[in-house]
């Protein structure tokens, strides 16, 4: 059984204008041990459906879920007091926004050990030793001594491996890091990438890894959730993923990496992602794909496989990076072109 | 060929700021910019590079006159500014502008973007009349990728990227030579990151600009640099063509901010310099090379005496007097450190 199972996670906010779909249908597995990482564009949604998991959207918010089980759990169905032993202990995040999720009026081994005492067994100077132990794991300097600075005396960096430090505090089964490297120079985000990844393999800890940069993702990720507009578009392991991805927005997102430009000019993905009262019918990606047709302006793709990926789109792109209906079109001039080397051949054989 | 003096030269440029921890505390100074020199001509883009604290902002609002230096000039088109020169500063001012990180931050949520983008013209074009205000603002709009129409609409109707293209535009509005970026894409998505790096290089080539880019993204610094500047604590610690820094970095830091940086590509083999310990304070600096409490090559004479930035290909010729810089070109390779990882 799946340490996370998550089918057709749907989050619907209440707002002024009706209600927006942030998070529209999103499946998402993982076992022990494994490291998903999940990317796409400001709004996609990768934010709203872990705070959904956590439990941690405001009112507004309405979730549904064909299913939604933690560790054996139903987590839709949760008591308040099995979501204390799980949420924080089992399954813990690191936030997007550290300053927001720190309480500015308590030192931050206050509340190191105030997090260790909810959820674990410890007398209070094994408390104090976790605590320092946590922030020389996260690579803060003079430990001890930050213990007693309060948020506001730490830089951003600094508050966001406090956070790191929270969230690892009670050795989670499943650790969700949202831009846990964002704030960090690269320096220090080589030290926290390698931290997690420890942390994994040591304990067999689960990441999930919200992230927008590419890099982070080849190096750390073993497997990869692209969104767009609120739905998961593609889902692949890392090396696929990057070698022949089977959805045109994230071959579109791959070519616009710098790395990836050959002349002056980067490859760029024309337009916007659609908002609330933009969004075309159809594919959501249609607007801004370089491959559309017909069909995508008017009906809504459901998910398919191609060799190992999963994918929403009706014209998957196969591993040369064609879609599907150009490959039919091409297959059938290759067939032609083969059977002229036939042709050729058995002239060639005769003469 | 014309060879062309630079358009920018800065010689040993400081920038303190004086601080107070405590109603009883002494103040303390802030070393934030402890001596750049650096050249830039017309149609180039220097970038710099470097951890969050050493400087780059500080630097970017002394090249912009947002701020004057502490010590060191500033020369510009031929002309030179000096801490305590206010004449030459006001001349210079609409020569170099600014567009900041923070789309949404830098401008004003309640003016709308003509009014925006007019503002610098009413400021320093006072004989221009509002018609011809609004023709060079619509005109700029067309330029940076957005519609005429946008004219009378309100930041907050736009996306990031369009707020950049924004920011940008105001930027032009005054025709400098030089655009200082400060973190220009870092806010903005892939997919917008593009359009808007390629507006850049677009715009360059079309008005011959000379760019100051500060980014934290090598990937993006490689795309766009000509020139690099690496800086540590405030000072430029290795500065080169981009090939140079890319490619033959011998700075022990460059080779750590290298080799740091994930490489979006999974069959990438990493090998690491992982370093221990944090950038240290520019209030109280580290004696001899600031680099030193971390560096795994340090030694002694590390520890007690600066390293001078000298040509790398040269040794033993600090560059005391960057104002007379050799041919461009050959401007290409300088560090500051006793033991080069070369
Ligand atoms: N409390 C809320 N009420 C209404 N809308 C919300 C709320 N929280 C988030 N949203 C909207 O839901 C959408 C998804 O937001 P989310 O924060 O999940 O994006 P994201 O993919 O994490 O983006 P980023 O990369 O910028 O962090 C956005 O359009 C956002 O504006
Ligand atoms: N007005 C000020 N007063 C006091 N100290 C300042 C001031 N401005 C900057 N500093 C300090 O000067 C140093 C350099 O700051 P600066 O903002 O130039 O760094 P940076 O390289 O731009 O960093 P980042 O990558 O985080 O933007 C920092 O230690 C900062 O705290
Ligand atoms: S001068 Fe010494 S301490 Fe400084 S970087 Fe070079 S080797 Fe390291
Ligand atoms: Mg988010
Ligand atoms: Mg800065």
């Amino acid at each position: 059984m799946a340490l996370l199972e998550v089918v057709g996670l749907t989050v619907e906010f209440k707002t002024a204008n009706g209600q927006f779909r942030a998070v529209d249908a999103i499946d998402l597995t993982v076992d022990t041990g494994d490291i998903v990482a999940i990317v796409g564009e400001s709004g996609s949604g990768k934010s709203v459906s872990m705070l959904a998991l956590m439990g941690l959207l405001p009112w507004t918010a309405t979730i549904t879920a064909e299913r939604m089980v933690f560790n054996g759990h139903n987590l839709a169905g949760l008591s308040a007091r099995e979501r204390r032993t799980i949420i924080g202990r089992d399954m813990a995040m690191i936030f997007q926004e550290p300053m927001s999720s720190l309480n500015p009026c308590f030192t931050v081994g206050f509340q190191i050990r105030e997090s260790l005492k909810t959820h674990l067994n410890l007398s209070r100077r094994e408390r104090q030793h976790r605590a320092v132990e946590l922030l020389d794991q996260v690579g803060l300097p003079e430990p001890e001594k930050r213990l007693a600075a309060f948020p506001h005396q730490l830089s951003g960096g600094m508050n966001q491996r406090v956070m790191i430090a929270m969230a690892i505090a009670c050795q989670p089964k499943l650790l969700i890091a949202d831009e846990p490297t964002t704030a960090l120079d690269v320096t220090i985000q080589a030290q926290i990438l390698e931290l997690l990844v420890e942390l994994q393999r040591n304990s067999d800890m689960a990441l999930v890894l919200i992230t927008h940069d590419m890099g982070v993702v080849a190096e750390t990720a073993q497997r990869v959730s692209v969104q767009y507009a609120g739905q998961k578009v593609e889902e692949q392991p890392v090396l696929p993923l990057f070698d022949a991805p089977a959805h045109p927005y994230t071959s579109a997102l791959l070519a616009a990496l710098p790395e990836r430009s050959s002349g002056r000019h980067l490859a760029s993905i024309a337009g916007v992602v659609p908002g609330q009262f933009d969004r075309p019918a159809g594919c959501l990606f249609s607007p801004r794909c370089e491959h559309v047709q017909p069909l995508c302006h008017e009906q809504v793709p459901s998910q398919t496989q191609r060799d190992g990926a999963s994918v929403l789109c009706h014209f998957p792109l196969d591993r040369q990076g064609r879609p599907t209906h150009a490959r039919q079109d091409h297959d059938s001039q290759n067939q032609n072109q083969n059977s002229q080397t036939d042709v050729n051949q058995i002239n060639g054989g005769m003469q | 060929m014309t060879s062309s003096s630079p358009l920018v030269v800065a010689d040993n440029l400081t920038r303190f700021y004086t601080v107070k921890s405590g109603a009883f505390s002494k103040p303390s100074v802030v070393r934030a910019l402890a001596g750049a020199s650096f050249t830039l001509e017309a149609g180039k883009t220097l970038a710099v590079v470097g951890e969050s604290g050493c400087g780059k902002s500080t630097l970017a609002r002394v090249v912009t006159m947002i701020e004057s230096p502490t010590s060191g000039t500033l020369t510009i088109d031929g002309k030179t500014i000096t801490p305590d020169d206010s004449s030459a500063r006001a001349a210079l001012r609409s020569s170099v502008q600014i567009v900041f990180q923070d789309p949404y931050g830098s401008l004003n949520p309640r003016q709308k973007i003509g009014r925006i983008l007019e503002e610098p013209l009413v400021i320093n074009r006072p004989s221009m009349s509002a018609e011809e205000r609004e023709a060079k603002a619509r005109d700029m709009l067309r330029l940076v990728g957005l519609r005429p129409e946008h004219y009378s609409r309100f930041p907050h109707m736009f996306s990031g990227g369009q707020r950049q293209r924004i920011a940008i535009a105001r930027a032009l509005m005054l025709e400098p030579r030089v655009l200082v970026l400060d973190e220009p894409v870092s806010a903005l998505d892939l997919s917008i990151q593009s359009q808007i790096l390629n507006l850049l290089v677009d715009l360059q080539d079309q008005f011959n600009l000379a760019y100051l880019f500060i980014s934290h993204d090598l990937s993006v610094v490689k795309h766009m640099a000509d020139d690099v500047m690496v800086m540590y604590l405030g000072q430029p610690v290795e500065t080169g063509s981009r090939d140079a820094v890319f490619e033959r970095a011998w700075h022990p830091y460059t080779r750590v901010l290298l080799s740091a940086t994930p490489v979006a590509d999974p069959t990438h083999q990493k090998d690491r310099i992982v370093l221990t310990g944090e950038l240290p304070s520019p209030i109280d600096p580290p004696s001899g090379c600031a680099f030193h409490p971390r560096c795994w090559k340090a030694d002694s004479r590390c520890q007690q005496t600066a390293p001078l930035l000298q040509s790398a290909e040269l040794p033993a010729q600090p560059i005391s007097q960057p104002s007379a810089p050799p041919e461009a070109g050959a401007l290409n390779h300088y560090l500051a450190c006793h033991h080069p990882e070369k």
